[in-house]
């Protein structure tokens, strides 16, 4: 017998951030990821756990401040405009080195926009979002399987490296369902002697904070936490390579998109077209390596996305602007599909035949 | 000799950054005292706001969270549920509290939640240099309200006790000043009852302490005192406006 469960992506996020040891879940109810807090409001009192349904989304990333404080694993989850409100609280957490989970389903924007999937929210993701310098560690899952692993994988890094984590859906991967295994997990726990629960009167005062007064020490903290960015560059991008030995036209694209460009290659191998694809699975750090690598045989890089372009900038960057890399794009809500994809592989490799 | 009054021991010996004849003074050795009288300070965890007592964290001995602008609540709130044999108390100013932080507030008292809210409201936003507050005065000259508060444009001072008392999960509210020796002593009286009710486990206290800001106001330290009785007490009456645990005992 399998241990294998049949589970929607948005349950799965939250059951796996069960196994994962969180405890803490504060939420305000926003499609497509309501689910998240519905199933959490099921689990956690059985389990001696915390669901609150907070008053807003600034009030509940604040209470996952609050328990992130405490040294305790803790998660929000919310879609596109939802996070826009967190994002000030996300900004906080990031200046206090606190370890958390935000979930991301994301929908269709700008604006209140729509409740159909999407992926414009990369920027927002990756580039940090709320105001300063900084980042957040993001992953992206491209099934149910992984909106579980991901789950985990981003609690221990964030964690590990004192640095807020999102797990970037979207509304197809939060509402749909594929098997999903949890049975290999071992709950981590890591020490934080900088949380604030209290002093024991055995030890100095521990401050959570993010204000420095004076410019010199807020340049230093800055500068601290972005060798800690460059650590993290270093030892945690994953990505997954697909067909990519012999390509000469790589697809690219993550999430939900990726999905659908792995048909499309698969589709264009079978026309006897070189084409690959790199996944990625951590959006920050994004992956460079493989495009770097794929430099020396692949000709041109098609990204898929379901937003007007945000990933196929750090695509260009990757590749250092040396091949074309062009966009094959839906956006409001609307997927791309496999022809569609699969004409653009074509298209490409019809101008490199000339 | 014998010692007739000692600094607190869970405040931090160290020169503060307030103004000359500032109450936040007086305000944050009550709450110390009242911290050291209960014997709490290992165990306490302190929320320092966006406002002149921002840096209340390098202040306060137990250990210490520097909250965004309005969201102490919110954030004691997480703090509260994380860590409940811990006592968690806020320290905000009016314009955090009342004004960007009026949701969270609302909403802490409302589910009752376990905490502590030691709220200084001197009409004016303090740190920023001075600009209209959610409890400015009418009238009351501020830098963004040049010619004195117009109701007609800017509306109506907010009384945060009252409109807190009709919610069922508020416990205990009280509004007390520290304008004079016998208010100070009755303030320190309303934040020791605001900490003890979240000792045992009875929910949501917020203190209201009027509180001088003579640099913003354009006083003397006398006379900031002197407005405090003669201008702010009228509009913001002392006293106890809700109990709960004293109804019951009824």
């Amino acid at each position: 017998m399998s241990d294998k469960k049949l589970m929607k992506g948005n349950e799965a996020i939250a059951e796996a951030a069960i196994e994962a040891g969180c405890r803490f879940y504060f939420g305000y109810p926003i499609t497509p990821q309501t689910e998240v807090a519905a199933y959490m409001a099921k689990r956690m009192p059985k389990i001696g756990g915390v669901f609150l349904q907070a008053e807003s989304e600034l009030a509940a990333v604040n209470m996952v401040y609050g328990v992130a404080s405490a040294g305790k694993r803790a998660m929000t989850s919310s879609s596109s405009p939802g996070i826009s409100l967190k994002s000030e609280g996300i900004s906080y957490l990031a200046g206090c080195d606190l370890p958390a989970l935000i979930v991301n389903v994301q929908r269709g924007g700008p604006g209140l926009g729509g409740i159909q999937p999407s992926q414009s929210d990369y920027f927002q993701a990756t580039r940090g979002g709320g105001h300063g310098d900084y980042h957040i560690l993001v992953l992206a899952p491209a099934s149910v399987q992984e909106m579980a692993d991901f789950t985990v994988k981003a609690f221990d890094l964030a964690d590990k490296w004192r640095v807020p984590a999102m797990l970037l859906s979207d509304g197809t991967l939060g509402q749909m369902m594929e098997p999903v295994s949890m049975e290999h997990y071992e709950a981590k726990t890591f020490d934080k002697p900088w949380a604030v629960t209290g002093t024991g009167m055995a030890r100095e005062h521990n401050i959570i904070n993010s204000l420095y007064l004076d410019p010199q020490k807020l340049e230093i903290e800055n500068f601290r936490r972005y060798e800690r960015y460059e650590r993290i560059k270093a030892e945690e991008a994953m990505w997954e390579e697909y067909l990519m030995d012999d390509a000469e036209i790589c697809v690219t694209a993550y999430g939900i998109s990726a999905r659908v460009a792995r048909s499309a290659v698969t589709a264009a191998r079978a026309q006897g077209i070189k084409a690959g694809m790199i996944r990625p699975q951590t959006l920050w750090p994004f992956p460079v390596k493989p495009f770097e690598d794929s430099l020396e045989h692949v000709r041109a890089y098609i990204d898929v996305e379901m937003s007007m372009g945000q990933m196929i900038e750090d695509v260009r960057l990757a590749t250092r602007c040396a091949r074309p890399v062009c966009l094959s794009n839906r956006v409001g809500g609307m997927i791309p599909s496999t022809e569609q994809v699969l004409a653009k592989i074509k298209e490409i490799a019809g101008g490199l035949d000339k | 000799m014998s010692i007739v009054f000692e600094a607190p021991k869970s405040l931090i010996d160290v020169p503060r950054h307030y103004c000359p004849g500032c109450t936040h003074g007086i305000i944050h050795r009550l709450v110390a005292e009242v911290i050291d009288e209960l014997g709490i300070e290992g165990r306490t965890v302190g929320i320092a706001p966006v406002g002149c007592a921002v840096v209340a964290y390098d202040y306060f001995r137990c250990d210490m969270v520097e909250a965004a602008h309005g969201r102490a609540p919110a954030v004691a709130t997480g703090l509260k549920r994380a860590m409940p044999e811990n006592i968690i108390f806020s320290y905000q100013g009016d314009g955090d509290l009342a004004s960007i932080g009026m949701a969270e507030t609302v909403h802490a008292a409302a589910r009752g939640e376990n905490i502590t809210v030691i709220f200084v409201n001197n009409a004016i936003y303090g740190m920023t240099g001075g600009q209209m507050a959610p409890t400015t005065l009418p009238g009351q000259v501020t830098q963004t309200s040049p010619y004195g508060r117009d109701t007609a444009t800017t509306g109506f001072p907010i009384r945060v006790c009252e409109l807190l008392r009709e919610l069922d999960g508020a416990q205990y509210l009280e509004r007390v000043s520290v304008d004079c020796v016998k208010n100070v002593l009755q303030a320190k009286k309303a934040i020791k009852k605001a900490f003890v009710n979240q000792i045992e486990g009875r929910g949501f206290s917020l203190v209201e302490i009027l509180s001088s800001c003579p640099t913003n106001w354009g006083m003397t330290p006398q006379d900031a005192l002197r407005w405090i009785e003669e201008k702010m007490i009228p509009y913001y009456p002392l006293g106890v406006y809700k109990d709960a645990a004293a109804k019951e005992a009824q």
